[in-house]
């Protein structure tokens, strides 16, 4: 396969992991974030941890679109269906825990009319083709997913379709990295401690590589902007440890053949016109993190699910020792978590982690679970 | 000359006429269907005794029996149809014992509505299917449901077959040590169907592999009867195969991804879709386990046959008290190929 099989190439691997173990300084342990469930699936799904010097730890970040929303959000969207709606949501969306054992697929077996769909597109004609309904798509996701979204209520707008509208839980990357960073078991406690990240892919394809500029100086942590591909992720490692190792904090692109400084500006522009910034947005395993998500501007308010609707007000939380929360901080690895592999498996997920092949738990034991022993390392602190 | 009346003054209109509840009723609308449609197709010996049962001499040995009932979506995809694929499924779940199979039952339940020529296209595949595989359809039922409660046409296929002396084709009897063979290329069905669906439409020139697979399996037994065990990797893909088989046989399995046969067309629908090729559903392969001295042997037979000249020799079973599937991966890791959970779903970011 063209302009893929290159990102994957076997002895291309092999040459870059002996350039890694040659510059890792064996004296010091490198953790790596990476923030995106994308650089997560790869590494499990090649193996790439097998190609790795065991000084070099990936730490997984909060990056996977599903595993973020938090518990009430799901349970807002169980409700919008109850009330009658239709709600449209992408797939992974289905099986995410909601409260009281809940969760989307299983409203939808109890009679609530929830599809899954590929895309926007989808959810605007099921939107035509039931005049008579209401029509919601469940919005998620990072910056990848938002201009489609942008898109569908323009095209809403236009077409003037009276019963569809948005329930916008779009998120923002930048804010989160911030977040993570300024965090006390970081900044204070000393609890993780995070040598480098490894920026977005697909969501720095829209908003580009300036935007890290600013937490890469302040916090002063390298960050390399990579690709999906595991020759990407390796090439991104071997970049993070060389400025590492120089003492350097710039954010550098690895993923030039897509990512530009300004990003794409269609895009932006597109995202500027319908969305607006919430003063804060509830993330989960994060809290309330100020000015991390959009919500839909007030020329487009007859398309915001959130306006259309009453919502009740959700106080669901997260399944008892579920350490979804600290994992998605990094605080924790999967393997920390009581309930990982005994009552969390991918069949029967109680976090959010375990549910997306994106999720860190899910890749942990989906993919990599046969080498439990390497995985069960020693926890982030005592790495030091 | 009989002087039984004429049963049906008028033929069923096979070109605009819908399936109705009468057809399924009991009285003479569903006789007519089941003269003009099914048994006008599927003709054959013991279909047309024309009784509630067939009737035939039982084989001498062990018989199989399997049952498979078939709900795709949609009902017509690039290399087949529901009714192709209802008579290769059931012929292949029989076949992976080793027997020869040897009659099929079909079982039809029918949507209010459903298009009778749509019906006809369909039985006219799967007698065609039958025919070129030389087992009919021997008895049959058909239902009607009313218009919302099914899908078009669901059918069940049960088949049975005799199985030769001196073969013990099992999933229980996987060894460490044993070779895994696969027939040919992975998952041409699952994408010929997602490339078909309507809100998934993208243009590939792959079709299904739907194919009746036990000439083939008559072929490997006849030249290595030491064959430990035989399976369809259908639904849930490769992946699901191997891992029911570790499970049932108390084993481990080590798989080489580079040793996997895949087509360019079928690797890029499935990177372009977020989808893992060995979870795609197949309906023209077979896995096959043999002692590791009979892999070449085998190999060699399954390449002279043609529909598996791409066969190849993927990986080894081996003792491990987890049942772990593990596969080193092209990129020179490994990984676990694990069971699948819930669908495969596209994602997101």
């Amino acid at each position: 396969m063209k302009y893929v099989d290159e990102f994957r190439d076997k002895d291309i691997a092999k040459k870059l992991a002996a350039e890694i173990a040659a510059e890792a300084d064996p004296r010091r342990q490198y953790n790596l974030m990476e923030f995106c469930g994308g650089h997560t699936h790869a590494i499990f799904r090649y193996g790439v941890q097998d190609l790795m010097p065991e000084n070099v730890h990936f730490v997984h970040g909060p990056g996977c679109p599903v595993c973020v929303l938090p518990i009430p959000r799901i349970d807002n969207a169980i409700e919008l269906a109850e009330q009658g709606a239709i709600v449209c949501t992408y797939g992974d969306m289905m099986r995410v825990p909601a409260s009281k054992k809940n969760s989307l697929i299983k409203a939808k077996a109890a009679g609530s009319d929830i599809r899954m769909v590929y895309s926007t597109q989808d959810a605007l004609r099921i939107a035509r083709e039931n005049p008579e309904r209401e029509v919601v798509f469940f919005a998620i996701g990072f910056e990848t997913t938002t201009p489609p979204t942008a898109v569908s209520l323009k095209v809403a707008a236009a077409e003037k379709l009276k019963n569809f509208s948005v329930f916008c839980n779009h998120v923002l990357t930048p804010a989160a990295i911030q977040h993570i960073l300024q965090s006390p078991e970081v900044r204070e406690l000393g609890q993780v401690h995070i040598d480098g990240f490894y920026g977005p892919s697909h969501v720095s394809s829209i908003i580009g590589s300036a935007p890290y500029d600013y937490f890469a100086d302040e916090f002063q942590k390298p960050v390399v902007i990579a690709g999906f591909e595991p020759l990407d992720v390796m090439q991104s490692t071997l970049m993070l440890i060389r400025q590492i190792n120089a003492g350097d904090f710039r954010v550098e692109n690895q993923y030039t053949r897509v990512v530009t400084p300004e990003g794409n500006e269609k895009a932006q522009n597109l995202v500027s016109e319908v969305f607006e910034l919430r003063r804060a947005f509830e993330w989960r395993g994060l809290g309330e993190v100020p000015y991390s998500a959009l919500k839909i501007k007030e020329a487009f308010a007859d398309y915001d699910a959130e306006r259309r609707f009453t919502l009740t007000e959700s106080t669901g939380k997260d399944v008892k020792g579920c350490e979804c929360p600290a994992i998605l901080r990094g605080v924790k690895k999967p393997t920390d978590c009581k309930l990982f592999g005994t009552v969390c498996t991918p069949d029967n997920p109680q976090g959010s982690c375990m549910v997306s092949s994106e999720g860190s738990c899910a890749a942990y034991w989906s993919y990599g679970r046969f080498r439990l022993d390497i995985a069960k390392e020693k926890p982030l602190e005592a790495a030091q | 000359m009989s002087r039984m009346e004429k049963r049906f003054p008028t033929k069923i209109n096979l070109r605009r006429g819908k399936v109705d509840m009468t057809h399924g009723s009991g009285g003479r609308a569903m006789a007519q269907l089941i003269e003009e449609v099914f048994a006008k197709h599927f003709d054959n010996e013991l279909l047309n005794q024309g009784n509630d049962q067939a009737l035939f001499d039982a084989p001498k040995g062990r018989m199989v029996m399997s049952v498979d009932g078939h709900v795709v979506s949609p009902l017509f995809f690039p290399g087949g149809d529901i009714g192709s694929l209802s008579v290769h499924g059931t012929i292949n779940d029989v076949a992976m014992s080793g027997a020869r199979p040897l009659y099929l039952s079909a079982g039809f339940i029918l949507e209010e509505g459903f298009p009778l020529a749509d019906l006809e296209k369909i039985v006219i595949s799967m007698a065609m299917a039958a025919k070129e595989a030389g087992v009919p359809v021997v008895t049959g039922d058909t239902k009607v449901v009313e218009r919302g409660k099914g899908d078009g046409v669901f059918i069940t296929t049960t088949g049975i077959g005799v199985v030769q002396d001196g073969l013990e084709i099992s999933g229980a009897n996987v060894r460490p040590g044993d070779a895994i063979l696969i027939s040919g290329h992975i998952g041409d069905h699952g994408v010929a169907i997602m490339s078909s669906r309507e809100n998934l439409a993208f243009e590939t020139e792959i079709v299904s592999d739907s194919a009746a697979l036990h000439g083939l399996v008559a072929d490997m037994v006849e030249a290595v009867p030491e064959i430990h065990a035989l399976r369809d990797p259908t639904r849930g893909g490769l992946a699901a195969t191997l891992n029911e088989i570790a499970y049932q046989a108390e084993v481990g399995m080590k798989l080489y991804e580079e040793q996997i046969p895949l087509r360019g067309e079928v690797d890029a629908a499935c990177e372009f879709l977020g989808l893992d090729p060995l979870y795609v559903a197949n309906e023209g392969k077979l896995v096959a386990f043999c002692p590791a001295d009979k892999a070449n042997t085998l190999l060699g037979i399954m390449q002279a046959h043609p529909l598996s000249t791409d066969a190849a020799i993927i990986g080894e079973v081996v003792e491990d008290d987890m049942g772990f599937v593990t596969m080193e991966t092209g990129f020179g890791g490994t990984r676990i190929v694990d069971w699948l959970a819930g669908e495969q779903l596209p994602r997101i970011c």
